[in-house]
């Protein structure tokens, strides 16, 4: 039996327990420390069960009202965008395809900025109690919107061209940046700042509010995509071969834009701009358990929930009691990693 | 078991193909010959449904290929690329295993028909290694095996189209495929192969087809189209046909 056959075999328990190690970790460290037993006592009090112990209704209310839904804000951003990466280098056929490709981002950054900026500039912004939702559900739009623009840009006879959705997409991307941009030199201060930390991007504005709309996307591209792994197995032979092999790939491509558009886009709109995840996840895990879509698939889901969950933690700890952005971590845990795996030996 | 009538192709204005009508029967392995541009490959994508006919017709088992739907098309009829660019580092058997993807006969099966596929396209040594580590005839290879296990065990109700299966391998290897190509169309498969190199289409196919400038110039044995007329009229090649000491079918020699 080969190594990675081996390997493949423990991946997805290994990584589910990284995933619970993570989850448990998100609910017990913050600037606040709880005992880690405490941690899971009240997560059990939360569920209904009768415990009681020093300090647990304590405990009950952090864990209940700030780290859950925090970390389960962590949980789905990750994997929906370690799902979606994994969706983009299929339709691409390319290991390094990253979910802004289809402008998803680039959209939903400018649907933000448009909330941020117009609602300072009008005055609604001042409102602190619907500002967030504005700005979730406009970040939301933006990017459903362009990425609907790049795909209805890549039609032609009745068929996507992928080569052509890609240019689009970085037309239409750098087109929404320098609209972010505009947005940004309108802007005044306390706005320019908002603007600034949502593109770094943060789990701390988590909410059950907030959470619901992201679970459901993320709970839909988590149970299709799966669904469509051997199909995926054949794209990346390349579009005739898929359809040879009897897969309706014009269906599946649509599949895939609208699966990453939803996923990205509620991701983007509950947590801002997230980089490397999409791109660094799925890489990483086909170096250990190969490019097949049926292990690669839930491999990224939890790879992808536990890489965000443990960034989130750095982001909460190295700087506390004040708090790093996300997307900073990210990036700074991504890049170096990524370049590393790109000077090593091409497999 | 594939039939095409009256066949015309336009391919970004131009008529690439113009009344073809062929018949390609059960257990028969069809070669197609013609010169660069001649319109082979669009020929294979018409037949395969990659291409829409501007006019005539292409028909799997006397329903237009269009109205199959894809999976049981998949079942019926495979088709080697010429060249797939696969940037994945999937395992050997992974590959060979997609053409089981139409069907659903059990991991088990699938197994045992990945490994005789493997063996009769002689990679079987190539076991467990990533496809980006391969040659490009290995490649090819790969790519054939997976055809056949698509279509495996062959038989009269299948249709297999391979675009110049032969280019990428060595010399051994372009007899030795060719070979179990033509041992897997006498299960009943029909098989159609575009070809470059003459004297392997003479030596293992029952019928050519040659094609020049969008139309059949002629179909039918080996000896009949493989002679100093039509190929000079074709390709332009001055050659001389004689015949093969031992076989006895032609022997093409350039002059």
């Amino acid at each position: 039996m080969s190594v990675r056959v081996r390997r493949s075999r423990i991946l997805l328990p290994a990584l589910g327990l990284l995933l619970l190690l993570a989850f448990w970790l998100s609910l017990a460290l913050g600037p606040l420390r709880l005992p880690l037993v405490d941690s899971l006592l009240a997560l059990l009090r939360l569920a209904g069960l009768p415990l009681s112990g020093e300090g647990l209704e304590q405990a009950e209310l952090i864990v209940g009202q700030i780290r859950l839904p925090r970390t389960l804000l962590g949980l789905a951003v990750g994997s929906v965008l370690a799902l979606s990466g994994v969706a983009m280098q299929a339709l691409f056929r390319n290991p390094l395809a990253d979910p802004g490709l289809i402008g998803v981002s680039g959209g939903a950054a400018l649907g933000a900025a448009l909330a941020i900026v117009g609602g300072s500039l009008s005055g609604a912004g001042e409102s602190p109690e619907a500002s967030p939702y504005l700005l979730s559900a406009s970040a939301f739009a933006g990017g459903l919107a362009v990425t609907a623009l790049v795909y209805r840009l890549g039609r032609h006879d009745g068929r996507t061209r992928v080569a052509t959705m890609l240019l689009a997409g970085l037309a239409l991307s750098a087109l929404a940046g320098a609209a972010v941009g505009l947005c940004g030199y309108l802007a005044d201060d306390a706005a320019l700042r908002r603007l600034t930390f949502w593109n770094l991007g943060s789990l701390s504005g988590a909410s059950y509010a907030r959470l619901w709309p992201l679970l459901l996307a993320t709970l839909g591209v988590a149970l299709w995509l799966p669904r469509r792994a051997g199909a995926l197995n054949a794209l990346l032979l390349g579009e005739s071969e898929a359809r040879h092999l009897g897969f309706d790939v014009e269906r599946l491509k649509r599949e895939l834009v609208f699966c990453t558009a939803l996923g990205v886009g509620a991701a983007v709109a509950a947590a801002g701009l997230i980089g490397f995840v999409g791109l660094l996840v799925p890489h990483l895990l086909r170096l250990l358990c190969g490019p097949d879509h049926r292990l690669l698939l839930p491999a990224a889901m939890l790879g992808g929930a536990s890489l965000l969950l443990f960034a989130d933690l750095l982001a909460r700890l190295l700087l506390a009691p004040a708090e790093l952005p996300l997307g900073i971590v990210t990036a700074l845990l991504g890049a170096p990693f990524f370049l590393w795996l790109l000077r090593r030996e091409p497999l | 078991m594939l039939r095409v009538e009256g066949l015309a192709v336009q391919r970004g204005g131009r008529q690439v193909l113009r009344g073809i009508d062929l018949d390609l029967r059960p257990g028969e392995l069809l070669g197609v010959l013609g010169p660069n541009g001649a319109g082979k490959s669009s020929l294979l994508a018409a037949l395969s449904g990659e291409l829409r006919p501007t006019a005539g017709q292409v028909r799997l088992d006397g329903r237009a290929l269009a109205d199959w739907p894809g999976l049981e098309r998949a079942r019926r009829l495979a088709v080697l690329p010429q060249s797939p660019a696969l940037e994945f580092a999937f395992r050997v058997e992974e590959v060979v295993g997609f053409g089981r993807l139409p069907h659903a006969s059990g991991r088990q099966r699938d197994t045992q028909i990945v490994a005789r596929a493997l063996a009769v396209a002689d990679i079987a040594h190539l076991l467990g290694r990533s496809y980006l580590s391969l040659s490009g005839g290995e490649r090819q290879r790969v790519h054939l095996a997976r055809v056949l296990a698509q279509l495996w065990p062959g038989g009269a109700q299948r249709v297999l189209l391979l675009d110049e299966p032969t280019s990428m391998l060595d010399p051994l290897h372009q007899h030795s495929i060719l070979q179990a190509v033509r041992e897997f169309a006498g299960q009943g498969t029909a098989v159609l192969a575009i070809l470059h190199d003459l004297n392997l289409a003479a030596r293992y196919c029952d019928r050519l087809l040659l094609l020049a400038d969008g139309r059949a110039w002629a179909l039918g044995s080996p000896e009949e189209v493989l002679r100093a007329g039509p190929l000079k009229a074709v390709f332009g090649l001055d050659v001389l046909v004689q015949r093969h000491p031992e076989r006895g079918h032609p022997l093409i020699v350039a002059r």
